[in-house]
C-alpha cells in the first residue's frame, strides 16, 4: 500500500475517486434545484433539510469541500508534472487534433472556468448561507425569522439570483465548460480506475447523456427562473 | 515530386538546435520516407555538408528503431505503420514536410533526429521479463493450456515494438501505452503470474523515475501507435498496479 499515491497511477486513481464523488454530487444537486421549476414548496423543504441537517452540514459538506479542493489541486499538480515531462523544446508542428479531442487536451482550461464559477457560486449562495445560519445564528430558514408564517426564504433567494442577465450568462458559459470537462472526464475516470471492458461501449453512450444532460438541466433551471421572474 | 523539407538539426545533446529548410527534387512517389531521406543525405554528402542523422534498422516495421515526428504526427500521417513503412505517395508535389525528433524529457536528443530511448530499456529491465530456468529441463511453453482469448490479447500486447511513438504523441509524454503493453503481455499468461506483483510495481516505479508524465486518457497514443496497441492495456495495468499495491 505504501507509496501508492506517490505513483502516477495512484495519483490518477485518487483523481478519479474525487471525480466520481463530484459527479454523484452533481446529480443530487441538480435534482434538488430542478424541484424549484415545478414546486416552490418542495424546493424550500429540501433546501431547509439540506441546510440544517447536522449529518449533511457537519459531515457531507466538509467532505464535499475537501473533495473539490483535492480535485483541482491534484489537477494542477498532475498538469505541472506533465508539462515538465514534455521537456523544454516544443514541436514546431503538432497535429494534436488528428489523434485526440479538444476536451481531452483542455481539462485544465475547462476546470479553471468551473473553478472561477465555483468562486462566484460560493460567494452567491454558500457565504450567504453560512453568514445567515452560523454568524447571525438564524437557523429558521424563514423570510422573516420573527414571523413564523413568513415562509421559507430559499425559493425567493434563488429567484433573486437569476434576475441579472449577466449572472445567468456566466452560469451558462460555466455549465457549457462543465459539459466539455465531463465529456472527456466521465470516461477518463473509469479508465483511470482500470475499468475498460465489455461495458465500456455502453458506458460511453451513457456518459454523453450525463455530460450534456446534467449541465443542460442546470442551464434550463437558471434560464427558466430568469424568464419567469 | 518536388518538396521542401523542414528538418530539425542539432549537432549534439548540448547544442540548441534549429529547423533548417532543404529543397529536394525528383522524389519518386514509390520511395519510402527513409529512402527519400537517404537521397537527401547523399546530396548533402556530395556538397560536403553534414548528413541528417536519423534512426532506422530493419526498415520493415518490426524493430522499432525508426522514429520521426512528421508533419505533427509520430510516424507521419498514415495509420498503423512505422516511419520506415511510410511512402512518399502519402504526400503531394510541392508539399512542405516538417520532420522533427520524438520529443519528451525522457527521450533526450542525441543528434538531429536521433533520440535516446534507453529509458524504455530500463523500464523493461525493471520487470518486463519472466525468469525461466533454461538449464536443459525447460518445459515447452506450448505444454501449458492457455485460454485462446487471453492468448490472443497477450499476443496483441506483445506486438509493441517499443518505438516510443506513444510517448512522442502524448501531450503529457506519458509512457503508459508502452508499459501497459509490456505488463499486459505477461499478466495475461500463466507464466507471467509468479512475478506479476513485483513486475507491475517495479516497472511503474521505473517509468515514474524516468520522468514520463501522467496519463490523462487523451488516447493520442492509441491512434498513433504503429501496432494498434489498445488503451485496454493501460486499464489492465492500472488494475494490476492497484491490486499489487494493496498486496505488496
Ligand atoms: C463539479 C465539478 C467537477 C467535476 C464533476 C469534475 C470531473 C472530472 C472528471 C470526471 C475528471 C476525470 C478524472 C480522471 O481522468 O481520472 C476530471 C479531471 C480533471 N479535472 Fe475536474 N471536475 C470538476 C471540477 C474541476 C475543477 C474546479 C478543476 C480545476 C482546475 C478541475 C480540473 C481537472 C483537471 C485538470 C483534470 C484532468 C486531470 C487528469 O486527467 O489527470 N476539475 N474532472
Ligand atoms: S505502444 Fe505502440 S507506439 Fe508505444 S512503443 Fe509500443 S508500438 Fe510504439
Ligand atoms: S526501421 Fe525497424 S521498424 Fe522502422
Amino acid at each position: 500500500m505504501s507509496g501508492i499515491f506517490n505513483s502516477s497511477i495512484g495519483r490518477k486513481f485518487a483523481m478519479a475517486l474525487s471525480a466520481f464523488f463530484l459527479m454523484i454530487f452533481l446529480v443530487m444537486h441538480v435534482s434538488i434545484n430542478f424541484t424549484s421549476v415545478f414546486s416552490e414548496e418542495l424546493f424550500n423543504e429540501l433546501s431547509h433539510f439540506m441546510g440544517t441537517n447536522p449529518l449533511i452540514q457537519g459531515l457531507m459538506q466538509p467532505i464535499l469541500i475537501i473533495g473539490v479542493i483535492f480535485h483541482f489541486v491534484m489537477g494542477f499538480i498532475l498538469e505541472a508534472q506533465n508539462r515538465a515531462s514534455r521537456g523544454s523544446v516544443k514541436y514546431a508542428k503538432n497535429a494534436a487534433s488528428a489523434n485526440s479531442s479538444w476536451m481531452s487536451r483542455n481539462m485544465l482550461l475547462s476546470g479553471l472556468v468551473i473553478l472561477a464559477f465555483l468562486g462566484i457560486h460560493f460567494y452567491d449562495f454558500w457565504v450567504h448561507e453560512m453568514t445567515v445560519k452560523y454568524i447571525e445564528g438564524d437557523m429558521s430558514g424563514l423570510i422573516d425569522p420573527n414571523v413564523a408564517d413568513s415562509g421559507f426564504r430559499y425559493y425567493e433567494e434563488l429567484r433573486e439570483k437569476f434576475v441579472s442577465p449577466v449572472r445567468v450568462g456566466i452560469y451558462v458559459v460555466a455549465f457549457v465548460l462543465l459539459a466539455l470537462h465531463l465529456l472527456h472526464g466521465f470516461n477518463s475516470a473509469f479508465q483511470s480506475v482500470g475499468a475498460n471492458n465489455k461495458y465500456t461501449k455502453g458506458l460511453k453512450g451513457f456518459s454523453k447523456v450525463y455530460s450534456i444532460g446534467i449541465p443542460a438541466l442546470f442551464i434550463f433551471i437558471a434560464v427558466y427562473h430568469h424568464f419567469t421572474h | 515530386m518536388n518538396l521542401t523539407l523542414k528538418i530539425w538539426r542539432q549537432k549534439n545533446a548540448s547544442d540548441k538546435g534549429k529547423m533548417v529548410d532543404y529543397p529536394i527534387s525528383d522524389v519518386s512517389p514509390d520511395m519510402s520516407f527513409l529512402e527519400m531521406l537517404d537521397v537527401l543525405n547523399e546530396q548533402l554528402i556530395n556538397k560536403g555538408e553534414e548528413p541528417v542523422a536519423f534512426d532506422h534498422d530493419c526498415r520493415e516495421g518490426i524493430c522499432g528503431m525508426c522514429s520521426l515526428y512528421i508533419n505533427g504526427e509520430a510516424h507521419g500521417p498514415d495509420r498503423g505503420i512505422t516511419t520506415c513503412q511510410l511512402h512518399m505517395r502519402m504526400f503531394k508535389d510541392g508539399d512542405t514536410i516538417t520532420i522533427e525528433p520524438f520529443r519528451a524529457k525522457a527521450f533526450p536528443v542525441i543528434k538531429d533526429l536521433v533520440v535516446d530511448r534507453s529509458s524504455f530499456d530500463r523500464i523493461q529491465h525493471a520487470g518486463g521479463f519472466i525468469s525461466v530456468n533454461t538449464s536443459g529441463n525447460t518445459i515447452d511453453a506450448n505444454a501449458i493450456p492457455i485460454n485462446k482469448h487471453d492468448a490472443d490479447k497477450s499476443f496483441e500486447a506483445a506486438m509493441c515494438i517499443g518505438c516510443g511513438a506513444c510517448v512522442a504523441s502524448c501531450k503529457n509524454s506519458s509512457a503508459m501505452l508502452f508499459v501497459g503493453a509490456k505488463v499486459s503481455q505477461f499478466a495475461l499468461l500463466p507464466q507471467g503470474q509468479v512475478e506479476a506483483t513485483d513486475r507491475v510495481l517495479n516497472m511503474v516505479k521505473q517509468m515514474d523515475e524516468e520522468g514520463f508524465g501522467n496519463c490523462t486518457n487523451t488516447g493520442a497514443c492509441e491512434v498513433e501507435c504503429p501496432k494498434g496497441i489498445s488503451l485496454e492495456n493501460i486499464a489492465r495495468m492500472n488494475r494490476e498496479y492497484l491490486a499489487a499495491s494493496l498486496k505488496g
